[in-house]
């Protein structure tokens, strides 16, 4: 995943509704009409978390009869959380080995 | 108020909307620490973790100038962090500088870091970050600590 791709997941994830629409998701694909109902925002509000979501590769669209489905796609949100974990990590690790500098300088 | 302990004992909370403070002991006394902190040789020798490459450090202890950080992955992504001084930095009076992620260009922030003597050879440094919005500071203290990306692991577990 390129830093760009990064970036469109990051975004997308920084908006607490598409967090819980991802949340919702991950119980089974939807409609829009159903995700309506669900957040208590309007319709075109709806459609339009949905289409950051799906620009990011989050979700994907698929149409059944007249509905729009909407389906969580899991591989960006396994590498973000992955990146993520690494960052947690960063001032942790970091501090460590600034202990070890301090310790070794000292000696 | 948000606080989290991270596993090495450094203290990160939330302060107000747009600022996040990290606190965390040292053994070694403020110069030392500050040195440590500011020389980009020294620098290079601790920031990140061992699995990120340190490609590029710069830096300065005068107002104005910049300052660059560039880590690689073991899979050649680049991350690149840069800002400028502003002030005359001492382990005494603290330094301050602004901060972006190229990652995310246009977030920057500006940072306070001080460093308190407590005597037989220890020091505690704070590092304050201030943030452009509200969004900016919680997605940052979110990676910094046990945030609510953490709400995310149930569901990635259950793909």
């Amino acid at each position: 995943m390129t830093d760009d791709q990064l970036d469109l997941v990051f975004g997308a994830l920084a908006d607490r509704t598409r967090r819980a629409i991802l949340a919702r998701l991950a119980d089974g694909d939807a409609s829009v009409n159903e995700l309506t109902s669900l957040f208590r925002i309007s319709q075109p509000a709806v459609s339009k978390h949905l289409k950051v979501l799906e620009h990011a590769g989050l979700i994907s669209r698929t149409r059944q009869g007249t509905m729009r489905l909407s389906r969580l796609e899991a591989e960006p949100l396994q590498t973000a959380s992955r990146w993520l974990g690494t960052y947690r990590e960063y001032w942790s690790a970091s501090f460590d080995r600034l202990d070890d500098l301090l310790r070794r300088d000292s000696s | 108020m948000s606080t989290t302990e991270n596993r090495d004992g450094t203290v990160v909370a939330k302060v107000g909307d747009h600022a996040i403070s990290m606190t965390r002991e040292f053994a070694a006394g403020p110069e030392k620490v500050f040195r440590a902190m500011h020389d980009p040789e020294l620098v290079a020798q601790w920031i990140g973790p061992e699995q990120l490459e340190v490609t590029e450090v710069t830096g300065g202890t005068a107002h104005g100038d910049t300052w660059t950080l560039v880590h690689q992955d073991t899979e050649g992504n680049t991350y690149e962090f840069r800002g400028v001084v502003h002030g005359q930095p001492s382990a005494e009076a603290g330094s301050f500088r602004t901060f972006e992620w190229l990652g995310m260009p246009g977030h920057v922030s500006f940072e306070r870091l001080t460093f308190t003597d407590l005597g037989g050879d220890r020091t505690r440094i704070e590092a304050t970050a201030v943030y452009l919005s509200a969004e900016d500071r919680d997605g940052m203290y979110d990676t910094m600590g046990d945030g609510g990306y953490h709400r995310l692991d149930p569901l990635l577990a259950g793909l």
